[in-house]
């Protein structure tokens, strides 16, 4: 079994959260106004949702990756978009942090981050610089005691609402590519800061996404995060777990829209007969069945290889990741097909489900960097 | 009685451990084994193909000698000098039972100068009114009321005990049960005597509702059971009929009562009389559909309840998700109900829904899913969307 | 102040079906869970540590060996200490039994000054056990309680809810009260308090631990006993109507007018 009695309870709190809070009158009036409701991100985070694998002296839940990924499931299966506001702090807000944080920053920023107080974003990508972070052309440049940023970060999640930002620039022009990079912790109250305008979504609508352009931006050297031009490095092992994040999210939200293709076979009638009796549904919903199970074998391996911090974790990582976005797509189309034309109408979880899973495939590396990176990783001995 | 596996006999089919409706059976070593889940329920001594399992006689603590007690008691609730209506339903029930058995029907009276009530209980059919007269005892107080009735068991011992399953019953009976040190069956719905020995067998559902249980009290005495109001019939009065008034004194020193009751505070919760209406429209899960929200089919329910002088009510899936009181709740853990006509709108039909109206006279149900079991009880089954159906049968009712 | 919460694990009868061919139970994939009214209860509790930071809060329940899960939940909600008392001698208990070892639990605990527990479990909605526990304690009961308006030094006053409102009781400690859902929202657990449920203790304990004796126990000790039980028997296929929603409704109304119940 790959998973113990403590897990089992995990899954149970938040299995019972998300039925009890993320009700379909809440979830459908995010949808129309754009905003996450404050109090639902609080109780969230006295839940220990934001936390869950920081330790507990920096005021997390000191649980394991297969804890993040059973909460991540579970919130998924009702909603996309709460497990955005879930995997941020976990991964990409909190995991520069915890691998390159000195004692200071980690009790100064990763704590309200953990807890929920605080809102850490992660700027990486670029108008330039998608996943070829290498193409970085965001700068710092020494300043005395301060370090001055310029650039345009781009597609920045939770961007207009953050209170921090990691920000990845190019502290030294003369390294090519992806070296020269260093990360800096930036309060979004400096100097210079400011955010675009909030992107118009397809999906995961209630999690705003925007710019950030630094202008002349004064960083004290106190918050650059890790050594100097180890940047890229921070931002690789963060995707890992980011990795894991969006993998897991992507079997939870399956799981949503098969549970909703089942229910609808099981009621819809045409021809005399449940539809479900129809073979050409039937099969459908055996073979969605069957690959949403293949992708959670995946995405437990790779949470726990991470566990253990294996070389494998990687490639598991960005295996899961590829798989289980794509069936992820996959399943809610087909959920979508089953529905068929109230599969259309926005009344119906799945219309939701397919527009939310879209950009699955897409963030945090799309299939086929995962690609890139698996056959990378065998083929480079 | 309990279960016992004849391990020589045990084949390992596992039958047993398929049946058993509380999980306590598990296979070591091929052979059946009873675990402490066990409730000695006795469905798999039925079931068993090999005559392996079988019911042993156990021998019990605290017997009595059974010859000692008589006559068929009812707990008389009485509230601001009014008789509770289940207790009334008993006395009728108690009349039977006590004729069965060929013995007084009794009834037991708490209360403050609530002498008009004797004659009246005499009116349903009481042979005895057994009753205590203090001030202690003008509302309900567990230790006083407690107190009182215990010592008339005590000094007069009745075989059979019978209360209401209302707040007041469900708080004196348990506590009457362990002084008496005997035992008590909650929530029954059926009583019957057996022919043969005049104990009493009382049936009730057990396990939300999924299963119906038939109890016995073989060796203590008296044989305490709750009822569930609503479901005895009502007896015929007869006026003028008198019987023997017995006076109990009972006497309460400093420490006797440890409850004070400050307040009793009436009708903030609507008042929903489910157990006394005619017609019930009921509404579940099946409210919430498309664009109309749970509150909108309330109203919508309530307009046809209007309409035929009925009330509301609900399943435990509408009342768990918040969108109507609890005390509109029928089923196994809310009221059970038995109107002429009783509407199930967009309710599934759940084993613990069915178990609280499926005695009412007419079952209409209205559900857009016609495999819902609800259809297998239901003497009118509407296939379709309640939010259409309705509006026409409130208009078709002109 | 210490507070003893008694709870149960049952199987969530809301989950369980009808075989409609066999007419038995199915019970696969039916969970055990926190008996609803006992998670009520030990949020009561929780509450009053939450105010005070002397109270200590001990979950105690009878069961098999798995109910150790729902202990755990219940110290992952933030009971101080668990204790289970299991047994083969316990089995086949009535409630005037598992009230006896109850009792003998909560003694073996020590000194307490309230007693909370759910109003009824759903397996078996007796509501028995609490009160009768506070009989062999010797201490006064409140059931179905709704509201704890006020801790005094000595007494609680509480409101105990009626089929049609309710009465403000003032009861003297220590004391028993069982709670009602509408007592308050049971709390969610939370991440780290689960990892710290599984490195706590939970206390396991047989009849010899609460020094009582077999015959006082289980089956021996239950003056109830199970005749028989079954499946309620379903009523006969009733008629569906058919037509349009219009056809439907005048039809209905018409056959209600000819049986003269409308």
């Amino acid at each position: 079994m790959i998973f113990t009695e403590k897990h089992d309870l995990i899954r149970k709190l938040a299995r019972d959260f998300a039925e009890t809070e993320l009700t379909k009158d809440i979830l459908d009036e995010i949808e129309e106004t754009g905003n996450y409701p404050t109090e639902l991100l609080a109780k969230m985070g006295k839940a220990g949702f934001f936390g869950v694998k920081t330790p507990k002296q920096y005021g997390g839940q000191g649980s394991d990756y297969l804890s993040y990924v059973i909460i991540m499931e579970e919130l998924g299966r009702v909603s996309a978009v709460t497990d955005i506001w879930v995997s941020a702090p976990n991964s990409l807000g909190g995991g520069p942090l915890m691998l390159a944080g000195t004692e200071e920053q980690l009790n100064k920023y990763l704590r309200p981050v953990a807890t929920g107080e605080g809102i850490m974003a992660f700027a990486l990508t670029e108008p330039g610089a998608g996943s070829d972070a290498g193409g970085t052309v965001t700068t710092a440049v020494k300043d005395g005691e301060y370090w001055v940023l310029n650039g345009r970060k781009t597609f920045i999640t939770t961007a207009p609402v953050a209170d921090w930002s990691i920000v990845y620039a190019k502290t030294d022009k003369t390294q090519k590519g992806s070296r020269g990079i260093s990360a800096f912790i930036v309060d979004m109250k400096l100097a210079g800061v400011s955010c675009g305008k909030s992107e118009h979504k397809m999906g995961i609508i209630g999690c705003p996404t925007s710019d950030i352009i630094l202008e002349d931006v004064r960083v004290h050297e106190s918050d650059m995060l890790g050594e100097e031009g180890k940047g890229f490095s921070n931002a690789m092992k963060t995707l890992d777990i980011g990795r894991i994040g969006v993998a897991a999210m992507s079997i939870g939200v399956a799981q949503g829209a098969l549970d909703e293709a089942i229910k609808y076979a099981k009621e819809r009638k045409q021809f005399g007969k449940r539809i479900a009796d129809f073979q050409a549904i039937s099969f459908m919903i055996a073979d969605m069945a069957t690959k949403l199970q293949a992708a959670k074998e995946l995405v437990y391996r790779a949470a726990q290889l991470k566990e253990i911090n294996s070389p494998e974790s990687g490639t598991a990582a960005s295996m899961a990741k590829y798989y289980a976005s794509e069936i992820c797509n996959e399943i809610a189309a087909k959920a979508v097909q089953i529905h068929g034309g109230y599969g259309f109408i926005k009344e119906y979880k799945v219309e939701r489900i397919y527009r939310d899973c879209r950009v699955f495939t897409i963030f945090e590396g799309t299939s086929q960097v995962q690609q890139m990176v698996i056959s990378g990783n065998l083929l480079k001995k | 009685m309990a279960v016992k596996i004849i391990n020589d006999k045990c084949k390992g089919c596992t039958k047993c451990v398929k049946e058993c409706p509380f999980d306590a059976i598990t296979m070591i070593e091929k052979i059946a084994n009873i675990g402490p889940k066990c409730t000695n329920c006795g469905a798999c001594v039925d079931v068993c193909p090999f005559g392996a399992i079988e019911n042993v006689q156990v021998d019990k603590k605290g017997e009595v000698d059974i010859t000692l007690y008589h006559d068929v008691w009812v707990f008389m609730e009485q509230r601001d000098g009014e008789l509770a209506k289940v207790s009334v339903e008993l006395l009728g029930e108690g009349g039977r039972l006590a004729k069965e058995i060929g013995c007084k029907l009794a009834a037991v009276l708490c209360g403050d100068k609530v002498d008009n009530l004797v004659s009246e209980i005499f009116e349903y059919g009481a042979d005895k009114v057994y009753y205590a007269n203090a001030p202690e005892l003008k509302s309900y107080n567990t230790d006083a009321y407690n107190k009182a009735i215990y010592e008339a068991i005590l000094k007069y011992k009745p075989e059979v005990v019978l209360l209401g399953a209302t707040h007041v019953g469900r708080d004196l009976g348990p506590c009457l049960a362990v002084q008496c040190g005997t035992g008590l069956t909650a929530d029954c719905t059926k009583l019957e005597i057996d022919p043969e020995n005049k104990q009493l067998q009382q049936t009730r559902p057990a396990f939300g509702g999924n299963l119906m249980a038939t109890i016995l009290i073989p060796n203590h005495r008296p044989q305490m059971a709750t009822v569930r109001p609503g479901v005895m019939e009502k007896p015929v009065k007869k006026a003028g009929a008198k019987g023997e008034l017995i006076d109990l004194t009972v006497e309460f020193k400093d420490g006797d009562i440890r409850t004070k009751v400050l307040e009793i505070v009436k009708g903030l919760t609507e008042v929903v009389s489910l157990t006394d209406a005619k017609v019930i429209v009921s509404g579940g899960r099946g409210l919430q559909s498309g664009d109309h929200t749970p509150e909108e089919g309330f109203a919508l329910l309530k307009q046809l309840a209007d309409k035929l002088g009925g009330v509301v009510g609900s399943s435990r899936a509408a009342v768990d998700a918040g969108w109507i009181d609890h005390s509109h709740q029928v089923g196994q853990t809310g009221t059970t109900v038995k109107p002429t006509i009783y509407f199930a709108c967009g309710i599934s039909g759940a084993i613990q829904h069915l178990a609280g109206m499926q005695n009412s006279g007419y079952i209409v149900a209205i559900n857009k899913n016609d495999g819902a079991p609800i259809f297998d009880v239901a003497d009118f089954g509407l296939v379709g969307d309640l939010y259409k159906v309705v509006p026409e049968l409130i208009e078709a009712l002109g | 102040m210490k507070i003893i919460v008694c709870a149960k694990q049952v199987p969530d009868t809301n989950e369980v079906k009808i075989d409609p061919v066999k007419g038995t139970l199915i019970r696969d994939g039916v969970p055990s869970i926190l008996n609803p009214d006992d998670a009520n209860a030990l949020e009561a509790a929780l509450e009053l540590k939450d105010k005070s930071a002397d109270v200590s809060v001990a979950v105690l329940s009878m069961g098999p060996p798995q109910a150790t899960y729902m202990l755990r939940e219940c110290l992952a909600m933030g009971a101080d200490e668990a204790y289970l008392l299991s047994s083969r001698t316990f089995g086949g208990a009535d409630t005037c039994a598992t009230s006896t070892t109850i009792a003998a639990g909560i003694r073996t605990i020590g000194a307490y000054d309230i007693i909370f527990a759910g109003r009824q479990a759903i397996d078996g909605d007796t509501a028995q056990v609490g009160p009768q526990t506070a009989q062999r304690l010797g201490i006064p009961s409140v059931t179905y309680v709704q509201k704890i308006r006020e801790i005094k030094d000595g007494s609680i006053i509480v409101e105990r809810q009626l089929e049609d409102g309710y009465e403000v009781i003032e009861v003297k400690t220590p004391c028993l009260l069982t709670a009602v859902k509408e007592l308050n929202t049971p709390r969610y657990m939370s991440v780290s308090s689960i990892e710290d449920a599984y490195k706590a203790e939970v206390n396991i304990w047989d009849e010899n631990n609460v020094n009582l004796k077999a015959e006082d126990c289980g089956l021996k000790a239950s003056p109830t006993q199970i005749l028989r039980s079954f499946a309620p028997a379903p009523k006969g296929k009733g008629e569906i109507l058919t037509g349009t929603n219009t056809e439907m409704a005048v039809s209905l109304v018409g056959k209600l007018q000819e049986l003269h119940v409308i």
